[in-house]
């Protein structure tokens, strides 16, 4: 059993939604990284629930910075801290569209250049912080605002893109597994170099779920295979236990998609697309695991 | 006849772009502006309006894309506030260099840090040497019609330059007001793009220019620019015409006998004819110059021998208020009272812009909410 650590790095006064997953995924992340940490964080909802100056959330400095540009000023926050001889964890905390849209040459030039720093991205597949727009992230059949119909198109294989880049530890997560969470934030920080995390956080008001069931969606995603928890550290690849458990017998992810109202217009069509998308995916992930155990 | 509606200033813009009918709309979200292109990718899954709505990933890539439409001959249109402007700025100069009649709804907002989601006009007077028109609105109906227009005006031959219609965020983009949903029937005309992509005459496009010729293409630009000012005469009498509603470049109220003039932009330049209707019962007076069109900059101002109050709701930071300087640039004699209120959306109320004309120091400049010895 992961023992986590008491001690609360948030205080009791996050203006978010209730039931969001992307600070109860920062909880234990902080939880993880402890005291010695400054987060950088684009715009995003986590810029709006730190809280109104001079108050704040967190017991970590904060840096606040534009939505481009938060792996570039990780990169000079680490550097700095480095020449410095600081060994203080540097974690960018960005949202989807930070990253897979509009932060991400910023972020493949970091992750390029070998910078000493974690990346998190919490992934509620939308634009939270403006109203739930579309996101490169946003899957296939949600609704969102710029997508009242439904996203014709799929989800950007945001992983894919960030392994091209061979980093010493990159890995998946969801915020209904805060062991998980805490597990893969501490082995990423005893790594150096540029570390990746890409973490599910459900949204209530965004998938249209009720604000108590985010921890439920959570394990549904990962239940039925849309979401598969892994990482990998160099060349080994592994996938984590509740997905090792899913894969054996993967739910149909057409209760995933029937939980949440973000999802109504999906027609059978595209859901069996989302199915075969899911299967596909897995199969994938499968014969991945099983040659990297191979080649131990 | 038109109808009445009640709408925000953000769905008024999108009213008046799906009348102007663009054929490619690319665009980002960022508050207070999202609501615009919410509007139009609705009317667009609708229907309502036949354009290829472009979802992409970031302002600099929201404004190429709409360069690259552009550029094909189609009308195109996009929106943005504050950050995504200032994300935009790069592409603002190719847009405006490359004489792209692009249109666009700009919220204004202040920038950060910290992050502030209200209205201020720093956002869009930074990016006043871009080339591009500006325009200020203060009602919802004028958002509207400031839009319609604009397509107009930014298409003119005579002009080819972008057109930026900026609108005050929350204050106006997201209040409730009555507007006339005008049909503009064939107000505006087809756009006919003289240096269109064709591939049966092809054409260079932003290649090397050298020194000796590249003054000069600046120089094209200068002069649409002060040809804008016919343009824009010409375009708003035209509307005032058909439709019944007029407008200036610079929108006076009782400013003939006015001893003292407030100046302003957006919703503080209508709010200010609520501090001059007060200043005149207490026997000062004052009157209102709203500036519509700082870009290009409004050359007749009659404003000889008065005091000016200008209320600036941006800073430059190490010269002063950035209305106040430029009016005094184009004017040397102008007698300018300079008043720096409205950043972040600090309330300023028509009683606090009377209480700026009565305590008036000729020559100074204050910054409203800052204490007296701090000044
Ligand atoms: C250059 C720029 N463009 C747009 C915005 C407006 N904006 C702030 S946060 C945001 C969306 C953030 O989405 P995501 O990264 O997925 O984080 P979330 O809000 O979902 O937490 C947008 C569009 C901005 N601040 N800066
Ligand atoms: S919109 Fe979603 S991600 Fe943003 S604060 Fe609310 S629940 Fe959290
Ligand atoms: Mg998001």
């Amino acid at each position: 059993m992961t023992e986590i650590p008491k001690e609360e790095m948030l205080l009791k006064c996050p203006s978010t939604c209730a039931g969001c997953g992307s600070l109860l995924a920062l909880r234990y992340i902080l939880k993880a990284a402890g005291k010695d940490t400054v987060l950088v964080i684009p715009a995003c909802c986590n810029s709006v629930i730190q809280g109104v100056y001079p108050y704040m959330l967190h017991t970590v400095p904060v840096y606040n910075i534009a939505f481009a540009a938060a792996a570039a000023c990780a990169s000079g926050m680490s550097e700095a801290l480095r020449a410095k001889g600081e060994k203080t964890n540097v974690i960018v905390y960005a949202g989807d569209g930070g990253t897979a849209d509009i932060g991400i040459q910023a972020l493949s030039g970091a992750l390029e250049r070998g910078e000493d720093f974690l990346y998190i991205c919490y992934d509620n597949e939308a634009y939270g912080n403006t109203g739930m727009q579309r996101s490169g992230a946003t899957p296939l059949g949600a609704i969102t605002t710029t997508t009242p119909n439904g996203k014709t198109v799929n989800k950007k294989d945001l992983d894919r893109i960030v392994e091209a880049h061979n980093l010493p530890y990159q890995a998946t997560a969801c915020s209904s597994y805060p062991a998980d969470i805490y597990n893969k934030v501490k082995k990423a920080l005893s790594i150096p170099g540029p570390k990746f995390i890409h973490i599910l956080a459900p949204c209530p008001p965004g998938w249209r779920i009720p604000s108590e069931k985010t921890v439920e969606i959570g394990k549904m995603a990962v239940k039925s295979g849309i979401w598969v928890l892994w990482e990998k550290e160099y060349d080994k690849f592994t996938v984590s236990a509740p997905s090792r458990a899913a894969m054996k017998r993967p739910v149909p992810v057409g209760e995933y998609l029937k939980a949440q109202g973000r999802f109504r217009k999906v027609d059978e069509k595209t859901a069996a697309v989302i199915q075969a998308n899911v299967d596909k995916n897995l199969k994938k992930i499968a014969l991945e695991a099983a040659q990297s155990e191979e080649t131990e | 006849m038109s109808e009445l509606i009640m709408s925000t200033g953000n769905k008024a813009v999108a009213a008046a772009v799906k009348m102007a009918k663009p054929l490619v709309v690319a665009a980002y979200p960022i508050t207070p502006q999202t609501e615009i292109i919410e509007s139009i990718a609705d009317y667009v899954e609708a229907g309502d309006l036949k354009a290829r709505y472009i979802p992409v990933e970031s302002e600099h890539s929201a404004m190429t894309a709409c360069i690259g439409a552009s550029i094909t001959g189609v009308r195109v249109f996009t929106a943005t506030s504050s950050h995504g402007l200032l994300y935009m700025h790069e592409m603002l100069h190719w847009a405006a260099g490359a004489r792209l009649p692009i249109v666009m709804g700009q919220v204004n907002r202040t920038l950060a840090p910290g992050w502030n989601i209200w209205a201020e006009h720093t956002d869009a007077l930074s990016q006043r040497d871009t080339g591009w028109l500006q325009v200020y609105v203060s009602t919802v109906q004028e958002a509207y019609d400031a839009t319609l227009m604009a397509f107009r005006i930014a298409e003119d031959n005579r002009v080819l330059l972008p057109v930026m219609i900026n609108m005050d965020g929350f204050l106006l983009s997201h209040i409730m007001q009555p507007f006339e949903m005008t049909e503009p029937g064939d107000f505006i005309p087809p756009l006919d793009l003289p240096h269109k992509i064709d591939v049966n005459d092809p054409k260079g496009y932003g290649a090397m220019s050298p020194a000796n010729v590249h003054y000069q293409f600046r120089f094209d630009m200068e002069k649409s620019m002060r040809a804008s000012r016919t343009v824009i005469n010409e375009t708003e009498a035209e509307f005032a015409k058909r439709f019944g509603r007029s407008y200036a470049p610079v929108e006076e109220y009782f400013c003939d006998d006015a001893d003292v003039i407030i100046v302003a932009m957006g919703t503080l330049g209508k709010e200010a004819e609520v501090a001059a209707d007060l200043l005149r019962k207490e026997g000062i007076k004052a009157g209102v110059m709203r500036i519509r069109w700082l870009r290009p900059f409004p050359l007749d101002m009659n404003i000889k021998g008065k005091d000016l109050v200008v209320i600036d709701r941006d800073c430059s930071f190490g010269f002063g208020g950035v209305v106040a300087g430029e009016i005094q640039a184009r004017y040397p004699d102008a007698k300018i009272a300079s008043v720096i209120a409205g950043l972040g959306g600090q309330e300023v109320t028509y009683e606090d812009m009377a209480e700026f004309v009565r305590s008036r120091k000729m020559g100074t400049e204050f910054w409203f909410g800052i204490p007296q010895e701090e000044q």
